[in-house]
């Protein structure tokens, strides 16, 4: 990959070459190569137990990788550890906020830490919970806080002094839409001020917002690699699922289907599911999508309810892999077209 | 349809409000990076946060004290008269080895704090700031020094409120109140490394007492060991914790043996020795 060749380039903020770790028997990342421009969101998507959090725990130098070699913003990974944490700050796949102290306490003791005077430390906390919306909670403990508040406390905490590099662990899993929402418009602000940003995530659609490159990890190993639009390529842009009202129509329908939305890449997209009244289609957009289900409708079949969404990380998975994630945990999300 | 739509527009089901994009540019931007502080400066951070822990969650050295107040009342009414002759001299005997107890315990919590940070994420956060590697757990025991002192003082109030005077007074009190904490000190990275090793807060909670429970029991903090039959006599006699209690009930009166003290701080050391540079080892390689 690009990563090899070009050891030493300044326009990036990190390149990898052949990162490994075991643990034990389990070979956590077996050679992970990684150029992530300055100023860029750069995405790692990978199903559960990928390697991604190690990954990224070897890249804030929190762990040592057993292979390979790393520079973060220029500093060696092993050699310059100090240097790489003064300019970067990670978000953990945990919120990792104290709970037993409230919301202010919490970006104090950050700011404390990284070097703030007392007083600076306290109007830097509250100017941060301000514009994290987190204000008026700011007197409550952290146990006290839902998810996202709890996120955006913990995406607080990592910019008290602004990072050059933030590692962000799945910053929205586990999260409703509405605070996933609030998190991506943190991470856009972020990038519009020049931060460049590592982010792992299970869902495609969230490398699919943020990144501009994106590496998909199985196995600790890239397997594919390349901006939103050229993956989503490859497996069409978008999933239409649909269930008809009558069994029996199921082949003229999945016939109409192909016809519509097959394509040099996937010629026979359609997919029969479990239900003997249902189908998946892959299809190049959405608007393709709406315009099949129409006309389904023109010819005769009755649709009983359909839904559009993007392909989700299980159908990326099966058309680079030819297999479903073995663990294939909620990877899947939907979202209206 | 069963179309999941993104709501864009719905109203937070949650109180904190939204974040508002024009502050959180304004807030990334205005920050220049200052000096890293140094490492005193960055432990007595820590401590703070420990204080903090102290007055958000009391329960934690409620828990540790409820217990050993228990004790005093129980054994000095109960058995008082069985056991020592008189409630009140049983009472004097009990309350500085009580002491010794309710600080004990106290310390196995220096391990279970540990353990939630490093389960909880918070750990990683303070590894990959720019500090002193170890000041996360200096700072804790810091501050847990405070957490120590709170605990003895509460059963040397007990016992002056059931009557008990140490014939050295207040300085007497306090002299065995630190020796106390030193050991305690010492004894509280024996939790810390176990606090890095067990999976969860309740494994080394159930673990550290499962140890510190018959430890303390099996020490002269309730009887004089001269009754007990041999092989635990034995045990009893080398139990640190013994010395410790003896030296407290020394200081108490003011006719403590050095040798005992000298005892109890080479003790203290020793653990610290050991089990701080294990904790510090695994703190890094975690
Ligand atoms: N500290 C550890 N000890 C043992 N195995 C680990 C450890 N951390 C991660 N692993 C294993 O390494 C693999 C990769 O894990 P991880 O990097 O957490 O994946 P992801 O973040 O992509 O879900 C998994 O099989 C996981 O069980
Ligand atoms: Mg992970």
């Amino acid at each position: 990959m690009a990563a090899a060749n070009r050891v030493g380039d300044s326009s990036l903020a990190i390149e990898a070459v052949g990162l490994a770790k075991n643990f034990g028997a389990v070979r956590a990342v077996r050679g992970v190569d990684l150029a992530v421009r300055r100023g860029s969101v750069y995405g790692v998507l990978g199903p559960n137990g990928a390697g991604k959090t190690t990954t990224i725990r070897m890249l804030a130098t929190l762990i040592a990788p057993d292979a390979g070699h790393a520079r973060v913003l220029g500093h060696d990974l092993v050699t310059e550890a100090d240097a790489v944490r003064r300019s970067v700050s990670l978000t953990g796949q945990l919120a990792s906020v104290d709970e037993d102290l409230n919301g202010r306490e919490n970006l104090v003791l950050l700011g404390r830490l990284l070097g703030l005077g007392r007083r600076q430390a306290k109007l830097r906390a509250v100017e941060l919970l301000e514009a994290f919306g987190l204000a008026e909670a700011s007197g409550r403990l952290v146990k006290n806080y839902s998810g996202g508040m709890r996120r955006r406390l913990d995406l607080a905490a990592s910019i008290v002094v602004t990072p050059e590099l933030m590692f962000l662990d799945e910053p929205t899993t586990g999260l409703d839409p509405h605070a996933r929402n609030q998190v991506w418009d943190i991470v856009r602000a972020l990038v519009a001020e020049g931060t460049t940003i590592l982010l792992c995530t299970q869902y495609l659609d969230e490398a699919d917002q943020l990144a501009e490159g994106i590496a998909v990890i199985d196995e600790g190993r890239v397997i594919a690699e390349g901006t939103p639009a050229r993956l989503k390529a490859s497996v069409g842009n978008g999933s239409l699922h649909v269930r008809l009202l009558d069994p029996a129509d199921r082949e003229v329908a999945a016939a109409l289907l192909t016809e519509r939305l097959g394509s040099a890449q996937s010629k026979n997209p359609v997919q029969r599911e479990a239900d003997p009244a249902a189908l998946s289609v892959t299809c190049s957009s959405g608007d393709a999508g709406a315009q099949a289900v129409a006309a389904l409708g023109a010819a005769g079949v009755s649709v009983a309810d359909f839904s559009l969404g993007q392909p989700s990380l299980d159908e990326v998975f099966l058309a680079l892999t030819g297999r479903v994630p073995s663990d294939g945990a909620d990877a899947k999300q939907e979202v209206s077209v | 349809m069963t179309t999941t739509a993104t709501p864009t527009t719905s109203a937070p089901v949650e109180t904190g409000a939204s974040p508002d994009r024009a502050a959180v540019r304004l807030a990334i931007s205005s920050t220049p990076r200052p000096p890293v502080p140094g490492r005193v400066s960055t432990a007595l951070t820590f401590g703070w946060r420990g204080m903090l822990k102290v007055k958000h969650v009391p329960e934690q050295l409620l828990d540790a004290t409820v217990t050993p107040v228990m004790f005093v009342l129980m054994f000095t009414y109960l058995f008082g008269g069985a056991v020592a002759g008189s409630t009140g001299q049983y009472r004097d005997y009990l309350i500085p080895g009580i002491l010794v107890m309710s600080v004990l315990f106290t310390t196995v919590y220096s391990g279970v704090a540990l353990n939630t940070d490093v389960t909880k994420g918070v750990v990683d956060r303070f590894r990959s700031l720019p500090i002193w590697r170890p000041a996360p757990l200096v700072g804790s025991l810091l501050g847990d020094t405070v957490r120590y002192v709170i605990a003895g003082t509460v059963i040397i109030v007990l016992g002056v409120a059931l009557g008990y005077r140490p014939g050295a007074g207040v300085v007497g009190a306090v002299a065995a109140l630190a020796l106390v904490v030193v050991f305690s000190f010492g004894l509280s990275w024996v939790f810390t490394t176990l606090g890095l090793l067990l999976r969860s807060p309740s494994a080394v909670l159930n673990s550290g007492f499962m140890a510190i429970f018959p430890l303390t029991f099996l020490s002269n903090i309730f009887v004089e060991p001269a009754t007990l039959p041999g092989p635990l006599k034995a045990f009893v006699d080398v139990n640190p914790i013994s010395t410790l209690a003896t030296a407290s009930r020394g200081l108490m009166e003011g006719n403590a043996r050095v040798g005992d003290v000298v005892e109890v701080l080479a003790v203290a050391a020793g653990l610290t020795l050991v089990f701080a540079t294990l904790t510090v080892r695994l703190y890094r390689s975690r």
